[in-house]
């Protein structure tokens, strides 16, 4: 919605503000200030998905760790017991669920984001608030499980003697990275949502075999195997490592194994995986962000 | 001041079109390839099209114009599908125009309907704070009102119970007083007074005449005419989607009412709903002799005849017509359960049945009203209600009270004279 607000004669006295509501063109801007404006509202609403979501629920917010919990357990039997995956030269259960807890803060504020418009549909079409809040409520309500699930990785590191260590600190900035990317997209898919409930079946497909792009279940190194293969030239793999990277999941998961302590033996700080999963990560954030203000006008008409 | 400003303002709204035929299976298998290309195309150029192909509009209003001034008070009349709650949509800002242009002086506060994103397993303390948060309001406001909101809703101890649990007045009670406690300097409200028991109504209407009276502007749409007039300072009448007249409510009003329904002695129900178990199909004014009669005179008494059919055997049902002054104001409501002979009927078997009500002469003082009818199962449920669907004109033959007595009814009441202390009798002088 085209909103051009001048602070006319009377300075910055909001009654005095005048509003102008015209039909907009194009693309619009992003309107962040307003975002912020309703910046309650957004905690409101992010306070109500986390109080909700496990009400009568008999094991609560225990799920939010069940689920990793037991996909490590079934990964573990399939792919280390029974194919016999490398894991870095790590014990595969520590390895898999440090990539599990980010996978699955992405892959459930993705899911909860790309309903979110439809399933507040009452809302949207009774009152006026920036619409962004409603899937950004999504994926933050979603920190609280994370938060949960990550207690686990920290509980279980001495059992598999991984040292706590200052690595740990730079673990925001991954979680910063898998926030947009789940935000980015579920900006993205929820519009799309309003108009084609399609939306909803491609979703769960979608995050299936985004996990399987992302190395979760095997290393990120299997890439080497193309060298005795194929023959590849180390500088072709190194080159492809990039290109995967443009999964942004890619820097977050090999980031997540960094910090954690349960990467490969005496790897560096996997700044160029960063660099270019954060760079994909903010494309598809931003680009979602534009997406979302263009077709937010037309969203009280069509849910 | 000029808080609100509307120049030509104007909304289209897409609505589905008949599908085209395929001329050849060809043409069905290529559109059948090309169009999500195409959908997407123009999906992603921002035109909404939706699943179905959208390509039939319609103009909800057009050429709308009017401004509105700090303090006043405006009621939106018109016919459903006029375009009223579209209108307030647009000035609320939740969907866009298509053209024109508003502008909006102050903090809005809209209200389009009660207990938005009220959630059913939050606690009633917890759904004041979300739900004043989406209407707007900052934490510290909710929390410096919070005893307030509680106390007008009446809800006492089950404020820490989940709301899914509460009674239906209870939820609507509690969603209102959230609502009543928002204080923007403009508000827009959408019939929401009709929420609620008749008394809880009445606090809500009088909530209403507060903030009417407190210097804020407002602008009202509902189909409470009463209502219009008695909060509002100036009304539109919005009709085929233009504003048809902008003036003083009850002025305002009488034209609304007025242009709805000719006088006539007879409605049939155009289309009857077929799923109530009760419908009305008619509803007559007959004048003493049984001659229908769009004009009655005032020294005459007069029936209104309920023509209905009941569709499923029922226990229970009144029938009932109100009667309205051309304020839209209720003068009385009349059901056939009044009358012990008809209460005491048991079960209705399906079938048309007909009940008379008898007027005696000299009632209504001369002038147009409106007839309400609909059936009920009292203090249960509303089974079918038909609003302003016919009207009559009272004559002022035999009316003979001077023509500036005040009243709505005009009876010719008995009267009694007596006196109760005569002065002293002036004493005979004795001899």
């Amino acid at each position: 919605m085209a909103v051009a607000e001048s602070y006319m004669e009377a300075g910055l006295d909001p009654a005095n503000r005048v509003l102008r509501i015209e039909p907009s063109k194009g693309w619009s801007h992003l309107q962040l200030g307003e975002v912020w404006a309703f910046r309650e509202l957004l905690y409101f609403l992010t306070w109500r998905d986390i109080k909700v979501r496990y009400k009568q629920s008999v094991l609560g917010a225990a799920w939010a760790i069940i689920q990793p919990v037991i996909s490590m357990v079934v990964f573990t039997l399939i792919f280390s017991v029974l194919a016999g995956l490398e894991s870095d030269g790590q014990d595969y259960r520590i390895w898999n669920i440090t990539a599990l807890v980010p996978w699955t803060f992405f892959a459930n504020g993705l899911t909860n984001a790309s309903n979110s418009l439809v399933g507040s549909q009452n809302l949207i079409k009774k009152i006026y608030f920036p619409r962004l809040v409603i899937p950004s409520a999504s994926v933050l309500a979603g920190l609280v499980d994370f938060c949960l699930a990550f207690l686990i990785v920290l509980a279980m590191m001495p059992f598999f003697d991984v040292a706590y260590s200052f690595r740990l600190l730079t673990l925001p900035v991954f979680l910063g990275v898998a926030f947009m990317i789940a935000l980015g997209m579920g900006l993205w898919l929820s519009a799309l949502n309003v108009q084609f409930r399609d939306v909803r079946f491609t979703v769960p497909f979608l995050v299936q075999l985004w996990m399987y792009s992302t190395p979760i279940v095997y290393e990120f190194s299997s890439l080497t195997k193309l060298e005795a293969r194929y023959g590849f030239s180390p500088e072709t793999i190194e080159a492809l490592g990039l290109v995967w990277a443009l999964n942004p999941m890619v820097g977050v998961v090999e980031g997540f194994r960094w910090a954690v302590g349960v990467g490969p033996e005496g790897a560096a700080f996997p700044w160029q995986l960063l660099l270019v999963s954060g760079m994909s990560a903010a494309l598809i954030f931003v680009g979602g962000m534009f997406y979302f203000r263009r077709m937010e006008k037309t969203f009280a008409d069509v849910v | 001041m000029e808080v609100i400003k509307v120049e030509g303002l104007g909304k289209r709204f897409f609505i589905g079109g008949v599908q085209t035929k395929f001329r050849t299976a060809r043409d069905a298998i290529s559109d059948a390839f090309i169009a999500p290309f195409k959908r997407a195309a123009a999906l992603l150029r921002g035109h909404a099209t939706g699943a179905a192909e959208l390509n039939e509009t319609m103009w909800a209003f057009r050429g709308i114009s009017f401004s509105v001034n700090q303090g006043e008070v405006v009621g939106l009349v018109g016919k459903n599908g006029a375009g009223k709650t579209t209108m307030l949509k647009v000035l609320s800002r939740i969907t866009e125009p298509t053209e024109g242009s508003i502008e909006i002086r102050g903090r809005v506060g809209s209200l389009l309907e009660v207990g938005t994103g009220f959630h059913p397993e939050l606690t009633g303390r917890e759904n004041v704070y979300l739900n004043g948060a989406i209407l707007g309001m900052r934490k510290t406001e909710i929390e410096a009102r919070f005893d307030e909101i509680i106390e007008f809703a009446e809800i006492g101890k089950f404020i820490d119970t989940p709301v899914k649990h509460y009674s239906s007045g209870m939820y609507v009670r509690l969603a209102f007083a959230v609502a009543a406690h928002l204080e923007p300097e403009i508000l827009i409200v959408d019939e929401v007074l009709s929420v609620g028991d008749a008394a809880f109504q009445r606090k809500c209407l009088g909530k209403m005449g507060d903030v009417a009276n407190s210097g804020r502007t407002v602008l009202f749409v509902s189909h409470n005419m009463a209502a219009v007039t008695q909060l509002c300072t100036r009304a539109l009448l919005l009709e085929d989607g233009s504003v048809a007249m902008d003036g003083k409510p009850y002025e305002v009003v009488a034209a609304y009412l007025a242009r709805g329904v000719e006088n006539q002695a007879e409605w049939v129900n155009p289309n009857p709903d077929s799923d109530a178990e009760v419908e009305v199909l008619a509803i007559r004014i007959r004048d003493d002799q049984d001659v229908l009669q769009p004009v009655v005179n005032f020294k005459d008494p007069f029936q209104v005849e309920l023509e209905y059919e009941v569709r499923a055997a029922m226990r229970g049902v009144s029938m009932a017509f109100q009667i309205l002054d051309s304020q839209g104001v209720v003068i009385w409501t009349s059901e056939d359960t009044d009358t012990p002979h008809v209460r005491d009927r048991m079960i209705m078997d399906p079938g048309t049945y007909v009940s008379t009500c008898h007027i005696p002469a000299g009632v209504l003082r001369p002038g147009r009203y409106f007839v309400n009818t609909g059936a009920h199962i009292p203090s249960v449920r509303i089974i079918t209600g038909h609003q302003q669907v016919l009207a009559f004109d009272v004559s002022s033959v035999g009316f003979d009270m001077p023509a500036g007595r005040q009243g709505v009814l005009a009876p010719k009441l008995d009267w009694d004279f007596r006196s109760v202390r005569s002065p002293e009798p002036v004493p005979e002088p004795q001899l």
